[in-house]
């Protein structure tokens, strides 16, 4: 915003690139280069994930809100992403660091339902 | 290589404004749901990274290339993020394209500086070496004082 104050014709293209992104690209960069098989990433490629991590960081706590029960109390809280990652095939991946606080008697409801169900079929 | 494990983290504050600008005004996030989508985005930068690689490594190419990002995108079923991407590969290319063009222009702007203060710049690395004979010198009459 300051930018395009101070030469508000000259440097369009630089500030509309400032907004893409907000992630560092450094940082991500870094995180691809900890998977051991990967030797270069080129510039371009360095920048779409970075994009894509922001897009997906946006997706996952939207979808977590709508699905979840923080509508009322207008809260997204661990539970609603936890069952997101449990409920929705895309972000599946996630389960092994999202894992679903459960009490045992839920559980053992939910296991009951379940082969309820399968006996339906 | 990432020296430290909290170097693999993604800065807190940029994840929690892009976690409040995705959601409708006035949502409180737990903390515990913060750190939760943080790390989620880690994993999926190494999800991404992995697919990308995979399909880098079936052409044959040891770079990974904006192409391989979309496929991979693809492949886990992040169809949704294709047109976004795409525009916002297309401003990012401008716009490097016009730093390219205004960093050219300073390195020329100085190549032409330095042409002009060349002697200068060599009269101060004279004087840097001087300096340099004279310390070692300082050094020893030190020792002999303790």
């Amino acid at each position: 915003m300051k930018m395009s104050q101070s030469n508000p014709d000259k440097d369009d293209h630089t500030s509309s690139n400032k907004k893409t992104i907000s992630l560092p690209i450094s940082r991500v960069r870094l995180i691809m280069k900890s998977s051991p098989d990967v030797s270069s990433i080129n510039q371009d490629a360095l920048f779409l994930t970075t994009k894509a991590t922001e897009l997906f960081v946006q997706h996952l706590a939207l979808a977590s809100f709508n699905n979840g029960s923080g509508k009322e109390t207008n809260t997204l809280s661990y539970s609603d992403l936890a069952n997101t990652a449990e409920e929705t095939e895309t972000f599946h991946f996630l389960t092994d660091i999202l894992p679903k606080k459960i009490f045992a008697r839920d559980y053992l409801k939910s296991l009951e339902q379940m082969q309820e169900e399968d006996t339906d079929f | 290589m990432a020296e430290r494990p909290e170097d693999l983290n993604l800065p807190n504050a940029v994840i929690t404004r892009i976690i409040k600008e995705a959601l409708p005004d006035g949502v409180n996030v737990s903390k515990e749901a913060r750190r939760a989508i943080s790390q989620a985005a880690s994993v999926f930068v190494l999800y991404a990274t992995s697919c990308a690689n995979n399909f880098a490594m079936k052409a044959k190419r040891k770079t990974l290339n904006a192409g391989d990002v979309l496929a991979a995108m693809e492949e886990m079923e992040f169809e949704r993020f294709l047109e976004p991407l795409r525009e916002a590969l297309e401003v990012y290319k401008k716009g490097q394209k016009g730093k390219k063009e205004v960093s050219e222009q300073k390195r020329k702007d100085k190549e032409k500086k330095t042409d002009s203060e060349n002697d200068k710049s060599r009269e101060e690395e004279e004087e840097e070496e001087e300096r340099m004979e004279e310390e070692p010198e300082a050094e020893e009459e030190e020792e002999v004082e303790n």
